[in-house]
């Protein structure tokens, strides 16, 4: 119940914020445009919306981390935090509180992308329903680097850190171009991270190519679960001073 | 049921923030702690609240124990911080229901104890405006609001009315006198003259010690000084020399 109330409250500090809708939903949908623009004079198929649709959406997720990161970072700074930590609420409360409002900013996303990729020409089949499901669980990873950013950081810190995050979950995922283009130890290195695999998973959940999806979603839930598992421990650490 | 505090000591890497502090607060007694920057207020607040483990030492909050029964007494106190700590994307009544709500208030009661302190506290016309929005009077009143809906038997107030102007001060200082029997009121601040106006007794610290302890005429008789300022230098002087 606490943990709902918590919900609710951050649901509304999140969507009530013009930023959000300006940078979560309009800029994913405006790069989604232009780039399937570009795919028609492009010479490979990097661009067309099967390949583009699905990296966007996870490329969309990198402001949920956004949200939730400075979310917490302005709780802190402002003290809220230290209110609702005089109050009788869990640990857990205060994670799920801050995690579950995000749930459905995610959903939104997905359909808001995944609706403009048809509206452009993005055949509509029965695998954009495993797809969503896929992009969903994705959507866990980034959020949990919210709180983790949001725990450890200051929202000020937090802008900062974004700024370094989306550079690496866009050159470091193959969203943009090809990760084989440039091989070597940058390749290797990507695949070190759970951004690539995240974009993979995606694609091939899209394509509905369900043999290569377990590989790259077992790297993404191994990192969510440690990224989560990191907040936690840092955010009780927080809660006993 | 007093607040017995029985050597509460908080020790950081480098230094000592709280020194053995032992003292006993009243119930219904409003309580004064003076001292300079860095003298340990804050953190003696943060430890009563338990939003900090003591390294030693212990205080009973009217029975119930901040080391053993840190949930118990979370659920009798509530924090109105230095930096107001209202939610800023929040109505002045939203902010209201949300903190009566993790506090264990249905909707309907939430939103009764709401209607009653916009009341009380001069807000029923702004219950709409968001937090953002209101002026410093105003989000000062809303964050005393905030800590007094959860029905506290104990309540903190960390620098309540800095920053504003002198009629703002006045109001805010009404308020808080009507407070005076009702609960225990435990109140930090750099304006001696609120202290003067509103406390029962004062406890001066210094250096994490307390330095002196008791009501105004006391630490006059005490120091041989009229006014609390040069009460104040005097007892804070004397540790330096």
């Amino acid at each position: 119940m606490r943990a709902l109330t918590f919900a609710q409250r951050n649901r509304k500090e999140i969507l009530r914020d013009p930023m959000t809708l300006l940078f979560g939903m309009i800029l994913p949908l405006l790069m989604l445009w232009l780039f399937s623009m570009m795919a028609e004079n492009m010479p490979f198929d990097l661009f067309t919306l099967d390949q583009l649709a699905p990296a966007i959406i996870v490329f969309s997720f990198s402001f949920i981390t956004l949200f939730s990161g400075m979310l917490i970072g302005r709780d802190k700074s402002s003290s809220f935090l230290m209110r609702i930590f005089a109050s009788p609420m869990t640990a857990t409360d205060y994670l799920i509180g801050y995690a579950v409002p995000l749930l459905p900013v995610a959903v939104l996303q997905i359909a808001a992308c995944y609706g403009t990729a048809v509206l452009l020409g993005m055949p509509v089949t029965v695998d954009a329903i495993l797809g969503c499901a896929v992009v969903l669980v994705i959507s866990l990873l980034y959020i949990g680097f919210g709180l983790f950013f949001g725990t450890f950081f200051t929202d000020r810190q937090v802008g900062a850190m974004f700024a370094i995050f989306v550079n690496i979950t866009t050159w470091l995922s193959g969203t943009w171009f090809e990760l084989d283009m440039i091989g070597g130890t940058f390749e290797k290195v990507a695949y070190l991270l759970p951004f690539a695999h995240a974009v993979d998973a995606s694609r091939a959940a899209f394509a509905g190519d369900y043999a290569v999806i377990a590989a790259p979603m077992l790297w993404v839930a191994a990192y969510t679960m440690v990224i989560f598992g990191i907040a936690v421990w840092g955010f009780k650490k927080k809660m006993r001073g | 049921m007093d607040i017995k505090i029985k050597e509460l000591t908080k020790t950081f890497e480098d230094r000592v923030a709280v020194d053995h502090l032992s003292l006993t607060i009243g119930q219904g007694e409003f309580f004064a702690l003076l001292g300079e920057n860095g003298a340990g207020k804050t953190t003696t607040i943060k430890l009563l609240s338990c939003l900090m483990e003591p390294t030693s030492g212990d205080a009973v909050m009217l029975g119930n124990s901040i080391v053993k029964e840190p949930q118990a007494v979370k659920k009798k106190l509530n924090i109105s911080p230095q930096e107001t700590a209202v939610a800023r994307n929040l109505s002045v009544k939203e902010n209201l229901e949300f903190i009566a709500k993790i506090y264990g208030s249905d909707k309907k009661e939430a939103e009764q104890k709401a209607t009653e302190l916009m009341d009380k506290f001069g807000l029923a016309d702004r219950s709409k405006a968001k937090g953002r929005t209101l002026s410093g009077g105003l989000e000062r009143r809303l964050s005393i609001a905030m800590a007094l809906i959860s029905g506290p038997e104990i309540i903190f107030l960390d620098e309540p009315t800095v920053g504003l102007d002198v009629r703002a001060r006045l109001d805010l200082w009404e308020i808080l006198r009507g407070l005076k029997g009702q609960i225990t009121i435990i109140l930090t601040t750099h304006y001696l003259e609120e202290v003067e106006a509103l406390a029962d007794r004062i406890g001066i610290m210094h250096k994490g010690r307390l330095h002196a302890l008791g009501t105004l005429d006391e630490l006059r008789e005490q120091t041989g000084q009229a006014k609390l300022q040069d009460i104040f230098l005097q007892l804070t002087a004397e540790e330096e020399s």
